[in-house]
């Protein structure tokens, strides 16, 4: 995972509720076996409905924060939808609020998303359309600065946040219990003597 | 029907032990560590893999070549992008070659139990893992599919993952995890005729919305919930996601055990009261609290069906669409989206929407009682004449039993078409796809833009509400066909 730096981007506004992953990355382009190869297909259902879709504009290339609305990254689990949106250049997502598993896929791939307030989220989602428009991310301080000089603290929780800025994953902080995982498993499996699993695996 | 929330009930005295429900118990029995101010370390008892979300993770184990942890706690099979038609060993589609290819060979490598075609077990994987008796009540089971839920039919914690987790279970047999909020639904009263489990959580996910229960885990309970099968049982918890719910479960009883005495992965007899007394230790304490409780009165419930583009978008059949104006005003740009996809007309009714397609299957209603229903409903009638009918088994058993009872028979001669297992058309991944603006009505659990295929629509229904839809060649409910 690559280490969370200090953004300062355009904003690439969605400003639509419930945005589910299907809609994100539709499943028949989720064959592949790697995690690369997804962000041509990013929203491709709705970039080939609508010209005027964010992701088909100009003036948005480049961004790598996107601002949604509420419940974004709903239905199913698939981690393609972060791969899609992160390989496209997206690095913050600011919203109302998320779905669990996608905001869980998200902080395990360094894609970081932030829950402001509803009234901050509509004025962004507003000010967005505006070109010019940057905002900087801050995830060491937990500040977001916008245009006019104002900014923003946030709260982000802080194991995750070190995981982020050192682009570190779950698996060596789990292994770091590889005792207490062993004793674990001793006693349950005692516990347990009733369990088949291994008996009549073939 | 009704639904009310009711505020956290009552907490334990002081100085006696705290009282714990289910989840809560199912929760600290599996905290292998917890540090102050970071997530758990959480055991994980079985982690199911298929196909499509699992190559990514056994990568990045290899990248950094570390093996896989506990084999035996890992099954796998093939089931979202296999062909379905006779000859479906031969997969046409090279990169859902790859796919299972990359599955059958990372099992191989690693020791994995691997339930291929033709083993007389493979199928969906929400659908084998209770038919072979590996689900059980007190475990923590997960897979890289938000509806492992399913198997909280057993009273089992189990919930969907994202790949990198899958890596992470593969590597550890543990994920890092927040204690979820725990939520209490009743299902109270009894089912009318033509009315089904899937009715009942539809109608708890168009009342709490499709994002209304984000960050919690249900346990569902109430006399209704008592009183179904486990067939009944799993489509609710299931469709547990499509409320936000990361999981939910129900309490195992005696109908929990008698479906898995005798079955593959059970305990032995000579095991057999040591297993159900540990099991029955984790149904949750009387008078146990929960951070929400919501009541669904089922008494007056008619047949549900799906109007817009998520499973929230429900109204029983003999309603109507709703009007713009009667819908909160923060959801009527999404309705305008989703009337504009499925061309229906606010204010009108939804039965008697004509139908092209009719789909029975999937990890919801893809099981024998749901095969059987179906074809109790089908017997003596025709599919009409303008509708395409897939029946699609949940996996190898479900196809056997329903050959074993005739029920192919059955479908055929009112001119659907019974296929081989999969996930089929419940996400279109492989060559079963509604066509771009046909509209199908399907007892699957998404009806997103384009989930059945580019440009399809979907109607989620029952099984029965399905059949006897596909019968009139419009949207319409069993009753008639029903006794
Ligand atoms: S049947 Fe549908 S919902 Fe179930 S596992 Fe397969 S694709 Fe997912």
């Amino acid at each position: 995972m690559d280490k969370f730096k200090t953004i300062s981007s355009k904003v690439i506004p969605l400003p639509m509720k419930d945005v589910d992953t299907d809609l994100i990355i539709p499943a028949q382009f989720m064959t592949s076996i790697s995690r690369d190869g997804y962000a041509q297909n990013v929203f491709r259902r709705l970039r080939d409905k609508d010209p005027q879709f964010p992701f088909n504009l100009e003036k948005y290339k480049d961004a790598q924060v996107m601002v949604v609305d509420d419940n974004f990254g709903c239905g199913s689990s698939r981690e393609h939808a972060v791969w899609a949106l992160y390989g496209a250049g997206i690095r913050v997502i600011i919203g109302k609020s998320f779905a669990d598993i996608f905001a869980s896929n998200a902080s395990k791939n360094g894609l970081l998303l932030l829950t402001l307030p509803a009234m901050v989220v509509d004025r962004l989602l507003a000010d967005a359309k505006n070109e010019e428009y940057t905002v900087t991310v801050d995830l060491e301080n937990q500040v977001v600065s916008f245009p006019d000089g104002r900014s923003l603290g946030f709260e982000y929780e802080a194991f995750r946040k070190h995981c982020l800025l050192h682009g570190l994953d779950d698996i060596d902080y789990i292994r770091s219990f590889d005792k207490e995982i062993e004793q674990f498993r001793k006693k349950q499996e005692k516990e347990w003597a009733f369990s088949t699993l291994r008996a009549n695996h073939p | 029907m009704s639904v009310k929330s009711e505020s956290k009930g009552s907490t334990a005295a002081p100085n006696q032990k705290p009282l714990k429900n289910i989840i809560e118990k199912i929760w600290d029995a599996h905290l292998v560590k917890q540090k102050e101010g970071h997530p758990a370390v959480f055991a994980i008892d079985l982690m199911l893999l298929h196909e499509v979300t699992s190559a990514q993770a056994f990568e990045n184990l290899a990248e950094r070549k570390i093996p896989v942890a506990d084999p035996q706690r890992l099954l796998a099979t093939i089931d979202h992008s296999i062909p379905t038609r006779p000859n479906r060993h031969e997969i046409y589609d090279e990169a859902a070659r790859a796919q299972v290819d990359a599955l059958r060979q990372n099992c191989k490598k690693h020791g994995i139990p691997f339930h291929d075609f033709d083993s007389g077990t493979q199928g969906i994987v929400h659908v084998i893992g209770p038919e072979l008796g590996v689900t059980q009540p007190g475990m923590t089971i997960v897979c890289g599919d938000s509806h492992t839920s399913t198997h909280g039919a057993f009273g089992a914690l189990a919930f969907g993952i994202g790949t990198s987790e899958v890596g992470h279970v593969l590597a550890t047999g543990c994920l890092l995890q927040e204690k979820p909020k725990t939520m209490k639904v009743t299902f109270k009263g009894k089912f009318l005729p033509g009315v089904y489990a899937k009715d009942a959580i539809l109608a708890l996910i168009g009342q709490l919305g499709i994002g209304g229960a984000t960050g919690h885990v249900i346990e569902y309970c109430g006399d209704a919930i008592k009183a179904m099968s486990m067939e009944e049982r799993m489509t609710v918890c299931n469709m547990s996601i499509e409320c936000g719910a990361r999981a939910g479960l129900i309490s195992p009883d005696e109908t929990t055990y008698a479906y898995i005495k005798g079955r593959k992965f059970a305990p032995s007899d000579k095991d057999w009261a040591k297993a159900v007394e540990t099991w029955q230790s984790f149904c949750g304490d009387r008078d146990a609290s929960y951070d929400r409780e919501v009541v669904v009165d089922l008494d007056l419930l008619a047949p549900m069906v799906t109007w817009g583009t998520n499973p929230g978008q429900a109204l029983q059949i003999s309603e109507n669409i709703p009007s713009l104006r009667d819908i909160a005003p923060e959801h009527q740009a999404t309705a305008q989206r989703a009337l504009e996809y499925t061309q229906l007309r606010e204010g009108a009714p939804i039965r008697g929407v004509k139908v092209d397609w009719a789909f029975i299957g999937s990890c919801t209603n893809g099981r024998i009682e749901d095969l059987r229903i179906a074809a109790n409903i089908l017997k003596g009638h025709r599919v009409a004449e303008h509708v395409t009918m897939y029946v699609v088994p949940g996996s190898e058993a479900v196809m056997k039993q329903a050959q074993k009872e005739g029920l192919d028979k059955v479908f055929e001669a009112a001119g659907a078409v019974f296929r081989n297992p999969g996930c089929s058309m419940c996400l279109g991944m492989n060559d079963d796809k509604v066509p771009s603006g046909k509209r199908c009505i399907s007892s699957s659990n998404r009806n997103f833009v384009g989930r059945q295929g580019p440009g399809s629509i979907t109607h989620l229904a029952s099984p029965a509400t399905v059949a006897a839809s596909a019968i009139a060649g419009e949207i319409s409910s069993s009753d008639k066909y029903l006794g």
